[in-house]
Order: structure tokens, then sequence, then C-alpha cells
């Protein structure tokens, strides 16, 4: 990454070596890789690296849409997977791109920073002898003595904030203004440094996790609340600030109107929840909504997700209660008809399960059965099918050890309870009602319907350090770009007739359309046409 | 918060009259470029400037200062007066579609496909009456009104959504400041395309003027400035639009993190805006390394509006992800 404006640049300039050793081969293959053309294509490189992150579902982002690509594409999707197309970000040929153009932009960005820091302690460069070469030229003959008219391009000069230094005893002036531009430059490639190093530091202190709050129950930072957690290797779980919040209310409004098209499109959620900062701080009330996070103790929460939890009542075949509470209900679709799983493990003397349907706003349909047409609970019922596990027998398999999803029932050793008539039991309640389980298991009662919130409780201690790299680059590249690197000269010399002869020249580093109208202006001024 | 039906209503009015005006102004600039071509080739000017022989580039720009760089070597006719009148016109029409659309929903008017569109388009005339006003660029009308109105085309025939308000996502200051300046930056780049191809097609006809064959068809181009002054053009619109796109992709990740917790999550939108990040400062790096200056520099500006062109209409549409409320 080496700008052509210094001619004497070797890298661009193939290099024919006969005989290389080991360490002139070191050699080469950096100056390949710290070349400008390197660097152009590595960048090019990681433009289409990039791309099939966007194509193919990413595990990081969804692993369910990452399982159902593989099960739908059983010969593609193995190799896919091999070759980490469904971890594109994290795979061994992205990281390398990252990490090869990183290491050319520090290998140019090096010497460069240290010239830059000699030119800038510097005087210009001397006049060149034939300034009629250069770029921009022009030349004027005029009378004043050749002292006047130095002196007048000095101040032309430093008015046009220059750095002027006088050559050739005192006839001729080098003057360079712009040294901001690479400045900006430099600036910009080593914040690009400082972001992928924050973004690296955040992998190994951050952590982050999900959490589901009913309406009345309260979440404390602890490992166990969480249902799904991710650290950094130098994370211990003590390092957990020890806060809790509790979700006092979560209001969801939808949109009512059917003009527009666009009913039952999510319009509003607003989760009032009481925090404390530790166990033994005052409480104090927050208000959280999808772009207003909750702050607390160095973590985050947003607001990720909503849902229903219908408050059951279960009681088993002894006529105990075996399970009362709410039941958080995943919503499958946009009229958030929802997955109800219920399990009593307690009940005597069969453990009992009730998998099925909340449909919020429900409408009998022919042919379909009950359907939700709207997203808030204006009809709610509950449609369960109803399992039991064998007399005395753990057939829930909660006490198995191995770890269980409340979202899901696994039927494989249970029986689904069925009417007189052999149908498999179907159970609808409205709230406030209460069904009997067939063969006197139990019974259950829909007492109500709550609201749950979903939280990504989420820290990132080096993200400051992100965005001031981000901002240190934004700056660098901006300056980079409008401030122009401009080296002038001026010459005064005599011809046959003792008349004074000015000669003003430039040259600019890159593109500069101006640089024609600025020499001529000096020019101007050094001849005393125009007064400032 | 109810939807302004008499606003809403007001505003595809406006915007379908902006079309009829656009389509008038389209009209006159390519009668311009026309006259111009057949002056060039007939009138004295073509006697002035010896087009057919010499190293190719017409010698305008070259030699003169800034203020030229844009100049056509043929001055406008008539017709692209007319063109530029017209485009004011359409502007007030279209500014004022968007302007009622932001007012029926009491908030800014880009929450969806259509009204990003719209919106959008309405900055690139803008840009462009405001580059009108400092340099005589009438030659580009044809490039830049053309765009629009398929833009506009597009928006009302494809992605058209009735008024509505907007999912909670969406509720965020950083709507206002990102999107708004995603906008002049897209719009900049569409500039900076349409000079880009202009350049390619002239460069070409010049080697082919340098190697003594007369190029056949085209005409029309002998009365645009010289491929190095359309270079020139370009180079000064990408550079504009750069900073302003690494500004749109940093608030893009300001929102990102007080939206969802994570400043970049590879979103297929954001990917996408990384790739033309990427793309563009390939551009830039190009231009100031040998041997890639020029043409191939030209070509990564093509491939970074072809990634602008992909990110807005093929992700929105067809991959799933965190932005997919585009309301289609």
């Amino acid at each position: 990454m080496v700008e052509t404006f210094l001619p004497e640049t070797q890298q661009d300039v193939p290099v024919i070596q006969p005989r290389l050793g080991p360490l002139g081969w070191l050699r080469w293959i950096w100056r390949q890789l710290t070349s400008m053309r390197t660097a152009l294509l590595l960048l090019l490189l990681l433009a289409v690296a990039a791309v099939p992150g966007s194509v193919f579902p990413q595990r990081r982002i969804d692993t369910g849409r990452v399982q159902a690509y593989l099960a739908e594409h059983r010969s593609s999707g193995p190799w896919l997977d091999r070759f980490g197309f469904f971890d594109v970000y994290s795979s061994p040929w992205f990281s390398s791109v990252y990490l090869l153009l990183f290491v050319s932009l520090v290998g140019c960005v090096l010497p460069r920073s240290r010239r830059h820091w000699q030119a800038m302690r510097s005087a210009p460069p001397r006049t060149p002898r034939r300034l009629a070469r250069l770029p921009e030229h022009a030349t004027r003959t005029i009378d004043d003595p050749a002292a006047d008219v130095v002196e007048r391009a000095r101040q032309a000069l430093r008015g046009r904030r220059y750095r002027v230094t006088p050559y050739d005893g005192g006839d001729s002036l080098s003057a360079e203004k712009g040294y901001l531009a690479e400045t900006g430059n430099l600036l910009f490639h080593l914040a690009l440094l400082g972001l992928l190093a924050s973004v690296g530091a955040g992998l190994f202190t951050g952590y982050g996790g999900q959490v589901l709050v009913v309406e009345g129950g309260t979440f404390s930072n602890s490992l166990p609340m969480y249902s799904s957690f991710t650290a950094g290797t130098r994370f211990s779980p003590g390092d957990l600030p020890p806060f809790s919040f509790s979700l006092d209310k979560l209001v969801v409004r939808f949109e009512n109107q059917t003009a527009g098209g666009q009913l039952g499109a999510p319009r509003e959620f607003t989760a009032t929840v009481t925090v404390r900062d530790a166990p033994d701080a005052a409480p104090r009330t927050e208000t959280v909504q999808v772009n207003h996070p909750l702050l607390v103790d160095g973590a985050k929460a947003y607001l990720a997700g909503n849902g229903y939890a219908p408050v059951v009542t279960v009681r088993d075949g002894t006529g105990a209660i075996a399970f009362r509470g709410p039941v958080p209900a995943l919503a499958t679709d946009g009229t958030y008809t929802s997955t109800v799983v219920v399990k009593a493990p307690d009940a005597r003397p069969r453990q009992l399960g009730l998998a099925g349907t909340l449909v919020p706003t429900a409408l009998l349909q022919p042919g379909q059965g009950w359907v939700s047409i709207f997203p808030d609970a204006l009809n709610p019922r509950l449609v369960l099918t109803a399992w039991a596990a064998a007399p005395g027998q753990d057939g829930l398999g909660v006490n198995s050890g191995v770890p269980q999803s409340v979202f899901s029932l696994d039927v494989s050793r249970l029986t689904q309870l069925r009417d007189t008539d052999g149908q498999p039991a179907r159970l609808l309640l409205a709230p406030g009602e209460r069904r009997d389980l067939p063969d006197g298991a139990g019974s259950i009662t829909f007492d109500g319907l709550r609201r749950f919130a979903s939280f990504d409780v989420s820290s990132d201690p080096t993200k400051g350090w992100a965005l001031g790299s981000a901002l240190l680059a934004l700056l660098g590249v901006t300056t980079s770009l409008f401030v122009r690197r401009r080296r002038l000269w001026v010459r005064v010399t005599r011809d046959e007739q003792g008349r004074t002869v000015v000669e003003a020249a430039g040259l600019a580093r890159g593109e500069d359309a101006g640089l024609g109208a600025e020499v001529k202006a000096v020019l101007d001024r050094a001849a005393g046409d125009v007064k400032e | 918060m109810a939807v302004n039906e008499g606003l809403a209503q007001a505003s595809n009015t406006l915007v379908y009259s902006a079309m009829i005006v656009y389509t008038g102004a389209l009209g006159a600039y390519v009668t311009d470029l026309a006259a111009r071509g057949r002056r060039r080739a007939e009138g004295p000017v073509a006697a002035q400037v010896p087009v057919a022989v010499g190293a190719g580039a017409a010698p305008d720009a070259d030699a003169v200062g800034a203020d030229a760089v844009t100049a056509p070597a043929v001055t406008g006719t008539r017709a692209a007066g007319i063109g530029v009148s017209l485009t004011a016109l359409a502007f007030l029409l279209h500014a004022g579609g968007v302007l009622t659309r932001g007012l029926s929903v009491e908030r800014v008017p880009w929450g969806n496909m259509y009204e990003f569109s719209v919106a959008g388009s309405v900055v690139v005339t803008g840009v462009f009456l405001a580059v009108l006003a400092r340099r005589d660029v009438r030659y580009l009308g044809t490039f830049v009104v053309g765009p629009v109105l398929l833009t506009l085309g597009l928006a009302v025939a494809v992605f058209y959504t009735q008024a509505a308000q907007l999912v909670p996502a969406l509720h965020s200051f950083w709507l206002v400041i990102h999107v708004s300046v995603a906008f002049v930056a897209s719009a900049l780049y569409t500039l900076g395309f349409s000079t880009t191809v202009l350049q390619l097609v002239q460069e070409r006809r010049e080697l082919a003027r340098a190697a003594g064959r007369a190029p056949r068809r085209g005409r029309f181009m002998d009365a645009l400035p010289s491929s190095a002054a359309l270079d020139r053009s370009s180079y000064s619109l990408h550079v504009a639009a750069f900073p302003l796109w690494t500004f749109t992709v940093l608030a893009g990740a300001i929102w990102a993190e007080s939206a969802w917790g994570r400043y970049w999550n590879w979103d297929p939108k954001e990917t996408w805006s990384f790739v033309i990040w990427v793309v563009y400062a390939g551009h830039l790096h190009a231009r100031a390394t040998r041997g890639w200056d020029g043409r191939k520099a030209a070509y990564f500006a093509l491939a970074g509006y072809a990634c602008i062109l992909m990110n807005f209409m093929v992700v929105n549409v067809f991959f799933v992800g965190k932005h997919s409320y585009g309301g289609l």
C-alpha cells in the first residue's frame, strides 16, 4: 500500500534477481505481500469471500435454518459444511484473507509512517532544475527586482499555508502543503487495525445469552437462568454482575386497521421492568423497547421477542395439584399460533404431559379447526392432547439427568389418553374452563393468559474501542480524500535583456484538478499583478 | 396513530405527475444529445476541434482549469434548457410526493422499499440539480433522469406499499440519520456510475480513433467531454461518496447495537453493505496503484454499483435476514 507519489518507490517495479537464497525468497515474498497490487487483490478476495455468508444460512445467526438446509440438500450440504459455508466468517479461508490483508497493511503502513514522520520533520525537497517538465508550469517576464518577486512569492505561499524553504541562494522557493492527507491516510489504515483488534478482543472477554421472563417473573443474572449462553475464553461465571430484574408488564400492540394492508403487523413492544443492580440495591423502574435496551452494570438487556404464557393448573388422578403456573408458548406464525407443552412430573399415580396449541384470537374454520386470525389475545383458546406415563414410571424423563427442552414433549415412553370411542382425547379450553382427562388420570384448568418477553443479555467491554477505531477511520479517510498534497516551486532568473523571469510549477499527489489554478495564482502574486 | 388517507392519496398523485414530467425531461435531454452530435459532426465547432486525428483525447479539459473539466465541447441546445426546467419541476412534484407521504403517516417517509425508492431517487435528482448549479453537466441529464424514472417505475409497479405505521424495530432516530446519509451516498454513486459508463464508452471511441478507425455508432458521444475529463468527474463523485458510505455502515452498526445487541452480526444486508464498502475502497485503492488505474479501476466502480443494486433489490426480497421488513 505504497502510494505512487514518490517515484522512487520500488514496490511495483518488477525485480529480476538471478538466484535467491532463503532470505532472498522471504524478502521477495514479503515485498509481494506488501505491494499495492496484492493488497488490491486481497480486498477483491475479501469482498468475494464475504458473499457466501449472505447466500447460505449461517450457524451463528440461525442454527435451525442450517439444519433445514442440510436435511434438504443431502449430497451437497455436507460438502458445503466441510468447507465452512455455514460458518463463513470464522472459516479458515475467510480468516486467511483478512489476516493476509492486515499483514499486508502493516507491512505497508509502518514503513510509510516512518517516511511520513521524516518528511514532516524535514524541509521540502530542492527545487528541480527544469521546472518546465513538471505537470503544471507557468512563466512570466517582468521588470521588478528579483528579491521583491521572491519575497512576494514567499508571502503568497505562506498565506496559502505552505511550508516554504529557499534554495539556490535565495533565487528559488520550494513549498509543500497537505501533509495532513498522508496523516489521515495512515490514521485510516491504523484505525482499521485498531478495529480488528477490538473485535478480536471482544471475542475473548464478552458474554451473551437469552433469557425468557413471564410477566410477574424475575430474572437474576446467573448461568442457570439463561436458556442459551455463550462467552469468550477469558470469561468465568463469577464475572456475571449480580443484577436482577422482574417483568412487571409487557405492552404489545398490533396494527388494527385493515386499510394499509398491514393488519396484525407489530406496532409497539414496551416492557416495564423493575431493576435491582445488586441483591441489596434499591429497585428502580425502567422501560425497555426494541431500540431502547436496559443498561445495567456493564451489560445490556435487549427486548428480543415476546409471546404468550398460558397459566394452567394440572390435577392428577388423586385430585392433588401436580402443576400450576405459566407455560411459555413459542409462537409459530405471524398470528401467534403458539406451541404449548405442559409437563406434570409430580402427578400420581401417572405422570402427565399435555401438548397442543394456543390460538390467541380463535375462529372455528370449517375443515381447518381452530385458527388464529389476529396476533392479539382477543379470543384465546387452548387445544391440547394428553399423554400419561406408566404408573410409577418417569416417562417424562425429567429425573433422567438428560437435559430436556421445556418446549417439546418426548412421547416415546408415554401413552396417549383416549376417549371412550377410541379417538385421542382433544381438550378445548377457554380461559377459566376446566376439562377432565380420560381414565380418571386428572384434569387441566386454563386459569388465564400472561405474556412473556425474551431478552438478549450481552456484555462486550471492547465495544467502545471498536466504535472509537471506526470513528478515527472515518476521520482519517475523509481527511486523506479531501486534503490535497501539493508541492509548488518558484524560481527567479534573468534573461538576456536583464529582465526578471518568474517561473512557477506544481506537482500533486493523485488527482488534483485545482493545481493549475493554484500555480497561476501564486505566479500572479509573485509578479505583483494581484494584491491580497 | 391513524394514516391520513387524503395525504397518502395526494402523495401518489404527485409521484405520478413527477413521472410524467420526468418523461418530458428525458425526451428533451435525448433530443439535446442528438442535436449536439449533429452539430459536432457538421457545424463550425467540428472544424476547430480535430477529433478524427491525433491521440484521441479531445483537447478541451487537460489544458484548462477546474471549471472547464466537465464542460462539454459543444454547449447544450435549447432542448437541454427545457430538460433542466422540466427536471426542476419534476423535482418539486417528486419532493412534494415524498413530503406528503411522510406527513400522511407522521414519520420519515422511508420505511419500506417503495418509500425508499421514491425518497432515494428524489435525492439523486436533488444532487444532480445541485451539481448543475455549479457546473454545466446537462449532458448527464439522460443518464440521471433515465435511472430516476426507471426507479420510480419500479417503485410504483413492483414495490408499491400502502401508507402505514412502522414495525417497532424502525422506531429510532437512526432511521433518519443512517438512511438519509445512505441516500446521499447512493445518489453520488449513481451519478458516479453514469459518469464511469460514459467514460468507458468514450475511451473506447478514443482508442478506436487512435487506431485509425472511425466509431460507427453513438455520434452524440462526440458532444461529451473527453474520457480523461469524465474520469476526473467520476473520481470527484466517488471521493465524495466514500466517506458518506463509510458513515452509513458505521451508523448502521451503532443502530444494530442499540436494537439487537450486536453491532455486527453478518446479517445479509450488513454483509452486502460491507462488500460495497470493500469494492469501493478497492476502487480508490486501484486508482493509486500503478497498472490498475484507468480502465481497471473503472471496472471496480461498476462492480461497486452492481453491489448497491444487489443490496437493494435482491437482498431485501430474496435473502432471509433481520432487514426483511422491506414491506413487499
